[in-house]
């Protein structure tokens, strides 16, 4: 494992906490009423989106599913505007007409969340074949779910990386449920869906999602890869969410012995021993650090309290690019 | 002025479009080894090379999505889909993310693609192979829809198209690609949403688009011999439209068929009764009549599929019932 510098333990503590607070800031309000709709909670799977995004360039693209929030406060999005657009406010990053399962930066390159399981892949694959067209060094970096490798489109995505060599780092972020079903019960391969790559031709690895270190490790490696090859990567994160599917979800279909398992591997808990044993961060840098991550939630969920409803304008505006 | 069939014009425009914008690529299956599966793009791939010609897998979800990414990073794609039989297998692609993803960034994000497919029935390839989804697509906010009739639209569509920075379906009927047009010299575009009026007449509008054009040349030259003048309009884009020209000959002739060749339940001829009988009520002399293919799937023999298509027979006896001509 490689040994990490006291700003990049910061930095990787204060990503995951904020991820981790915001979104059990999200939990509250959707109890309150403020959020509306599906909400689906990444927590327990934060050292993902935190390793593996923090190994991107500028350049690179990211492109997610429904259970964003992670992925795009990783990328840098402004929690501000993430609330705001869970509150279906204007403030929001689409002004109320995305929602929680399609955030959208432009300007990061954080090409979306997208609610359809595995409708998101093909158009990974687009990206990264206008990359090559382009000749640019950029890479895609895609993060699907067990239940997306059960789609046709997984498949027809596998192949057309493969086919084409395109710059494309397939994410399986496995938290072994699709909804309700266990992946042993939806996937003839459940034990071991990276070999999906195997038939493609495609260098694939399977790697503890829990561990924020090994994330980054594997994928600076799979990164390095495809810049240097140009064709795809697939990882495989082994990860768990604690929380139900959605918040309409009581999880009622896992045996508490089996979250509780994988709650004693809680990603920032084990990376709070980690820096701790190895002198990279004090008990008082932590609790600076949870500080910080307090304002930031506060600070969002007070902007988006305070952002304005959206007016019927909004409501239809941008249905078609007009070059007013 | 040179005569081009619809599938020299398209040919024509394709090539145009490659040469004037470097982002432009095409891809779609067998469009480039094979020479096309209509042979629309014959002769690119040796001209253009595999770069900007793509042959794709038969992985429409994949390709069309494929597509619609790389729009979203600055190209500028062009795809065929085989036909619209087979762009059901990208329904995902087409509905729930090229119409959406404009709208959920909220313009953030454009998909500035050219979705190409062929509709239609009358060459006897029996039920899956003869359907006329062109209308479904127009129905979705987010898409726009064109569906030329002959050469001169197809050109001035698709440089319409070429410049949209929004997802165009542009559907191609099968039993049109001989239309031979004279194409005019000078560089024109057909503005999409823009109906045309294709024959003037005082007695009877019939509206069509696409397919059902040469069914309404008939009509009209059957009713023309009675003395009724038949004012055809081609709808030539299904979204958007501009219903102006279509009340205004409405208001004029006070009788109205159109004829669609999609099936009677749901078409998008009724969507165009609704509206006209909406709009247009005190003018009307009597109901909007739509022709439509019969609530059957095509069936194979020609015997058959000639009578479950819209036909100059149901088309003059349903004018008859309801005008009296």
């Amino acid at each position: 494992m490689s040994n990490i510098d006291k700003e990049t333990a910061r930095s990787y503590l204060l990503e995951m906490s904020k991820i981790r607070h915001f979104e059990e800031a999200c939990g509250r309000m959707y109890m309150q009423g403020k959020i509306k709709g599906f909400l689906h909670l990444y927590i327990g799977e934060e050292a993902i989106a935190v390793g593996a995004i923090s190994q991107l360039t500028k350049q690179d693209y990211v492109i997610t599913h429904y259970r964003d929030h992670g992925h795009a406060l990783a990328r840098g999005m402004d929690p501000n505007k993430i609330m705001a657009e869970l509150y279906g406010k204007k403030g929001g990053s689409s002004r109320g007409k995305g929602g929680s399962m399609h955030l959208f930066d432009k300007k990061l390159n954080f090409m979306g969340g997208y609610a359809i399981v595995g409708g998101h892949l093909p158009i990974a694959i687009g990206l990264g074949l206008a990359l090559k067209k382009q000749k640019k060094d950029g890479i895609v970096l895609c993060f699907f779910g067990d239940g997306a490798v059960n789609e046709g489109e997984f498949h027809e995505s596998m192949n057309l990386a493969a086919l084409w060599n395109l710059p494309v780092l397939f994410y399986l972020e496995n938290n072994q449920y699709g909804m309700g079903t266990h992946v042993k019960k939806s996937s003839a391969a459940a034990d071991i869906l990276y070999k999906f790559a195997d038939l493609y031709g495609m260098p694939a690895t399977r790697i503890d999602g829990m561990d924020v270190l090994t994330v980054q490790d594997s994928a600076k490696e799979a990164i390095n890869k495809i810049r240097t090859n140009g064709g795809p990567v697939l990882i495989e994160a082994m990860t768990y969410r604690f929380k139900g599917h959605s918040m309409a979800d009581p999880a009622s279909y896992r045996e508490d012995s089996e979250v509780k398992q994988w709650e004693d591997k809680d990603p920032i808990l084990l990376f709070k021993e980690y820096v701790k044993e190895n002198n990279l961060l004090t008990d008082i840098d932590i609790s600076n650090i949870e500080n910080e991550v307090k304002v930031i939630i506060q600070n969002c969920l007070k902007f988006a309290e305070n952002s304005p409803l959206p007016d019927m304008s909004v409501a239809m505006d941008k249905v078609y690019y007009s070059d007013n | 002025m040179a005569e081009l069939t619809i599938r020299e014009s398209l040919n024509k425009a394709l090539r145009e479009a490659l040469d004037n914008n470097e982002n432009v690529f095409i891809m779609g299956e067998d469009i480039g080894m094979y020479g096309g599966p209509y042979a629309v793009t014959k002769g690119l791939l040796e001209e253009y090379g595999s770069e900007k010609i793509m042959d794709t897998p038969i992985s429409e979800s994949g390709f069309v999505g494929a597509a619609i990414g790389a729009s979203m990073a600055g190209m500028k794609p062009i795809v065929e889909i085989m036909t619209i039989n087979f762009s059901l297998l990208a329904m995902d692609q087409i509905v729930n993310h090229a119409a959406k993803i404009h709208y959920m960034s909220d313009g953030q994000l454009s998909v500035p693609i050219i979705i190409r497919t062929v509709t239609g029935a009358g060459g006897r390839m029996g039920a899956t192979h003869s359907q006329s989804f062109e209308g479904w697509y127009a129905s979705v906010p987010g898409l726009k829809v064109v569906s030329p009739s002959n050469a001169i639209d197809a050109l001035g569509l698709f440089r319409s198209a070429i410049n949209e920075n929004n997802p165009v379906i542009f559907v191609e009927h099968s039993m049109l690609y001989g239309v031979k047009n004279e194409i005019p010299d000078q560089y024109y575009e057909t503005p999409i949403g823009l109906p045309k009026v294709l024959e003037k007449g005082n007695d009877l509008t019939l509206i069509a688009w696409s397919g059902m054009i040469p069914l309404a040349k008939l009509v009209s030259t059957e009713l023309n011999k009675r003395n009724i003048n038949t004012e055809i309009i081609d709808l030539r884009s299904l979204n958007p439209i501009d219903f102006e020209l279509i009340f205004e000959s409405v208001k004029k002739t006070n009788k109205v068929v159109i004829l669609d060749e999609y099936w009677e339940t749901g078409s998008f001829g009724s969507y165009i009764s609704s509206v006209i009988q909406e709009k247009c009520f005190d003018y009307l002399d009597g109901p909007v009549g739509v022709i439509n293919s019969l609530n059957v799937p095509m069936p194979y023999s020609a015997e058959l599929e000639d009578k479950v298509i819209p036909n100059i027979d149901r088309a003059l006896s349903k004018i008859k019932e309801l005008f009296g001509f």
